[in-house]
């Protein structure tokens, strides 16, 4: 069996995502900025850490915060031996724990830096550990940690941040990144390997003529299995197209105005997205005539057709693609 | 059920798990599914009323991948077609509702996923609070493990319990084609391993799983003419916790106690029951919330333990309890299926055939 085609295929968003926090997580936040932490008294009087809007149980509106802490209780913890680098904000071998501040009800989950598992335990107390520079983000709280019997939890340290503004947090930036490896799966990789070869190979079910690319392992239309492969023309007609006025965020973007298409390759039952050149844009028309050009090294990748050019051929009549158009 | 609630049947089902799949994508994984589903409850896809899928787009890192996933359940002339991201007992959920409405007569659900294509843990602690917890990243596995904590710590239960959980499950699970983690070991050998996620072990975390699954469901005027011993649904329900893990008590689960007074648990006796429990603990904390005492057979397939195909694995808890039922082995069984971290979500369904 040849090897899988795989992507390797980062999701994030450039920068993070920005996110308003509300009131209440608002508050939290704040809290966190100027070095105390702050619940919310819920409806039967519990005091909930981190403070909610409104009542998990009544859903009434909560506005009366409260501080809590800032000693607190471990109630349960899992031990992370690896920190996974650009993730955790510890790059050492710490504790998930849920801790109960001291005044509150509720437990919150955050980390606890002990140094050792050993040195973990239910019921044990432990005590804030400022971040020196804080902005208003979960991390403020940089970790909780031991609090030795007779021991006082340390006032957090006056904030170094000299950008931080000393208003309420209305909004954090949260960056997110996961990484994947894809894999194109049996028809696409049948599909990309022709590709290479500089051939278009579409499929189809069987008792249908309709033919799929690239095709994707089924007849959408039925669900059935194509199984039977097609190789179709490198010639195809615009069914319909659209000039881009703005230009691409990639270095490979063509130049505005450049033409994107729907081409439908003769033998081909669907129309395939691709891009038009050598054809001034006021002059790409539904019913031209187009055929692909490949580059110089085309490899299993859908960039191996670089773009579609005219063929000078006339004009496909529009009844020979309307049911494409 | 009261008057004017439809009896509707599953009828049929059909599974696919691998331990990492490199060699289909989502929509190829879907397809030996749909149509062995099809197959077992002898209909064509034409007769299908409504058709529903339950995914997850974080799964393979790609925006609606359940449309594309479509292309597997064939969608022309246009379908009435719906999607949940959930696990897609809760597309059934939503199927079995169309079904009430008396819109449609029978419907086609399907859940699939790809776990293997990212971090699954990690992805999955997502599902958090995106302002003061999922910032910190733990994982889903640390979640659960939180939760295995708090448990432990409410309770005169011990890691050997969890062992013993993990070790029957295995052991059930070699008799299961579909799982992907077998093992004859007893709860002492298990017990002798390494904690990796303090108080779990490997052997309490369920395997990364690719994987999908179909359900057809029914009327009782279709179920009865194409199915000989259909497993009707006689009950169900899914109830959502609060989603602040401190504001909710971790032991217990109190949305599966409601879910499974909605579906009617006790109200007859209970043969079989399948649980989604992703991790040994769970499955105490659901057995106790589900009220099930130690007479009932508690996932014979292995349960998630053995395989878990994220966002068809609580469709495979029904599949598996029907499977039972359609075959005589059973009469009466209980689905569980919960989705979010430390059980955040749960559904229960009541199958039944009929005397």
């Amino acid at each position: 069996m040849t090897a899988p085609l795989m992507q390797h295929h980062i999701l994030e968003y450039p920068g993070g995502y920005t996110r308003s926090v509300g009131p209440a997580v608002g508050r939290y936040l704040s809290g966190l900025r100027d070095g105390h932490i702050v619940g919310v008294t819920g409806s039967d009087g519990r005091v909930l850490v981190p403070p909610t809007g409104y009542d998990p149980v009544t859903a009434a509106t909560l506005e009366d915060y409260v501080p809590v802490g800032p000693a607190g209780t471990v109630t349960a913890f899992t031990w992370v031996n690896q920190p996974r680098p650009g993730k955790h904000h510890l790059t050492h071998p710490f504790a998930f724990a849920l801790v109960r501040p001291d005044g509150s009800d509720t437990a919150m989950l955050h980390v606890v830096d002990a140094g050792s598992p050993d040195a973990m335990s239910i019921g044990m107390r432990v005590a804030p550990r400022w971040a020196p520079a804080r902005r208003g983000y979960v991390t403020d709280l940089e970790a909780w940690v031991p609090l030795a019997d007779g021991e006082t939890p340390v006032p957090a340290p006056p904030n170094t941040n000299e950008d931080v503004s000393t208003e309420p947090v209305t909004g954090i930036v949260t960056p997110i990144s996961l990484a994947y490896d894809i894999n194109a799966g049996v028809a696409a990789s049948k599909y990309l390997r022709a590709l290479s070869e500089k051939r278009i190979v579409g499929q189809r079910a069987k008792g249908s003529d309709d033919v799929y690319v690239p095709p994707r392992g089924t007849d959408p239309t039925t669900g059935a299995p194509t199984e039977i492969e097609v190789e179709v023309g490198q010639v195809g007609t615009v069914t319909t197209y659209c000039v881009v006025n703005i230009p691409g965020l990639s270095e490979n973007s063509p130049e505005i105005p450049y033409v994107c298409a729907q081409i439908l390759l003769d033998g081909a039952h669907t129309a395939w997205f691709g891009l038009v050149q050598g054809l001034p844009a006021d002059e790409v028309r539904m019913g031209v005539r187009v055929r692909a050009v490949w580059a110089d090294d085309p490899g299993p990748d859908a960039r191996s057709i670089k773009w579609f050019e005219p063929t000078g051929e006339p004009d496909a009549p529009y009844d020979d693609y309307k049911a494409y158009a | 059920m009261g008057s004017g609630i439809r009896e509707v049947a599953v009828v049929g089902f059909a599974q696919l798990t691998a331990l990492e799949d490199r060699e289909h994508n989502e929509v190829e994984l879907i397809i030996p599914a749909v149509q062995g589903a099809l197959a077992d409850a002898g209909m064509e896809r034409h007769e299908i009323g409504f058709t529903i899928s339950g995914s997850c787009d974080y799964l393979s890192g790609g925006p609606f991948t359940f449309v594309s996933g479509l292309d597997a359940a064939g969608a022309w002339p246009p379908v009435k077609e719906s999607h949940v991201e959930m696990d897609a007992a809760w597309a059934l959920y939503e199927a079995w509702v169309a079904i009430q409405t008396g819109d449609v007569d029978s419907a086609l659900i399907y859940g699939f996923g790809k776990s293997s294509l990212g971090d699954l843990h990690e992805i999955m602690g997502l599902q958090a609070d995106p302002y003061v917890v999922a910032p910190l990243w733990p994982s889903m596995v640390d979640m659960a493990a939180l939760q295995a904590s708090a448990f432990l710590a409410a309770t005169d239960y011990t890691e050997s319990d969890l062992c013993a959980i993990a070790a029957r499950s295995r052991r059930a699970a070699v008799d299961n084609p579909y799982a992907v983690r077998v093992e004859d070991a007893t709860a002492q050998e298990l017990l002798a391993r390494p904690v990796t996620h303090t108080p779990l072990r490997d052997s309490d975390i369920a395997p990364i799983t690719d994987g999908s699954a179909a359900i057809i469901i029914a009327t009782r005027e279709i179920a009865d003419a194409r199915c000989e011993r259909p497993a009707y649904i006689r009950g169900i329900d899914h109830r959502v916790d609060a989603q602040g893990l401190g504001l909710r008590d971790l032991a217990t689960s109190a949305s599966t106690k409601l879910a499974a007074q909605g579906a009617g648990v006790s109200n007859g006796p209970v043969d079989v029951a399948e649980i989604h429990a992703q991790f040994s603990h769970e499955e105490l904390i659901l057995k106790e919330a589900l009220g099930l005492d130690d007479a009932v057979v508690v996932n014979p397939s292995g349960g998630p333990l053995g395989a878990n195909p994220v966002m068809a694995t609580g469709l495979i808890r029904i599949g598996e309890v029907a499977a039972r039922i359609r075959s005589g082995s059973a009469n009466r069984g209980v689905a569980h299926a919960s989705q979010g971290p430390c059980l955040q979500q749960n559904l229960v369904c009541v199958l039944e055939g009929d005397q």
